[in-house]
């Protein structure tokens, strides 16, 4: 058993509307000095198995197919066990 | 004409979509998501809604939905297929439209009648209206925010394939773009609800009706 994460996040060009939502709720509460804030997505994949390249490519394919769209949005892959 | 709708787990406006698609003198055929099965129409509509609740990212579960194998395939032989709002973005998810809809810039639902400019009228669904009509329909989206890169949008502008543009712009869409085609012409998606104006009685309008009964024009 592996756990692989992937993390999306909106690409820098495009708005991230929920993002400046959080930030405009920050200083509401108090708290300063925060000047952007981007809200992306985390996944974490329990994989069967050894986790080989092939297996550690078919995540990639996963991430690039299903979990983000590649038009707007980045995704990273990391193996975290 | 026999027009299919297809319905996805949380689609909305496909009941509207099969009653426009009949105003304007088509036969409309209820499809499954669940189906590969097209049963024998002559063009697809992909209604609004919420479909898969709309989790992941708008059109991204449905795009993978069964049905969308054939819509897919029908759509690149050239069969006439319209997306509207969550369709809209169901056809960009699917790669058959370029760009993507995020969240509106102004975060807010918006629900409001919304006046629009055809820009192209040689798709498979706008040929019944003239360049420059100004046609008013029901907006009515949180995530109907289109965009793509600058080369995608110059791309879109000079092969004439932006088919209406909003009049103001009401959720941040690049360049106020409201819908487009592919090269073909056949595979539209449009963020407002046309077929929401096509009766006198309710809405604002019968100025959505010209998106269905272009399609006569198709087949003659």
């Amino acid at each position: 058993m592996a756990r692989v994460v992937v993390d999306v996040m909106p690409k820098p060009e495009i708005l991230d509307p929920q993002g400046k939502a959080v930030l405009g709720a920050l200083p509401r509460l108090g708290f300063d000095g925060v000047t952007e804030v981007r809200q992306g997505k985390r996944f974490e994949l329990e994989i069967d198995g050894d986790l080989t390249e092939d297996r550690l490519a078919e995540v990639n394919a996963m991430a690039e197919t299903l979990l983000s769209n590649p038009v707007i949005e980045d995704y990273a892959v990391r193996v975290v066990s | 004409m026999k027009v299919g709708v297809v319905t996805f787990p949380g689609s909305l406006d496909d009941a509207d979509a099969r009653r426009a698609v009949r105003v304007a003198g088509h036969e409309a055929i209820a499809l499954w998501h669940g189906d590969h099965d097209l049963q024998g129409v002559d063009a697809v509509l992909l209604p609004g809604g919420f479909s898969y609740g709309d989790y992941l990212r708008c059109g991204a579960i449905a795009r993978f939905a069964p049905v969308m194998t054939e819509v897919v395939d029908a759509a690149r032989g050239g069969m006439p297929v319209l997306g509207i709002c969550n369709g809209f973005q169901i056809l960009c998810e699917s790669h058959l439209l370029p760009g993507a809809l995020i969240r509106n810039d102004h975060r807010k639902f918006g629900c409001l009648d919304q006046t629009l400019t055809i820009e192209n009228n040689t798709s498979a669904w706008t040929s019944s209206y003239a360049v420059g009509q100004q046609v008013t329909i029901v907006l009515k989206n949180g995530e109907g925010s289109f965009v793509a890169d600058d080369k995608t949008l110059d791309m879109l502008e000079a092969e004439g394939r932006v088919i209406a543009r909003y009049v103001g712009n009401p959720n941040g869409s690049q360049r106020a773009i409201a819908g487009i085609t592919n090269e073909a012409g056949n595979v539209v998606g449009l963020m407002p609800h046309p077929e929401h104006a096509v009766e006198g009685l309710c809405g604002p309008g019968t100025d959505g009706l010209g998106f269905f009964t272009s399609l006569g024009s198709v087949l003659a």
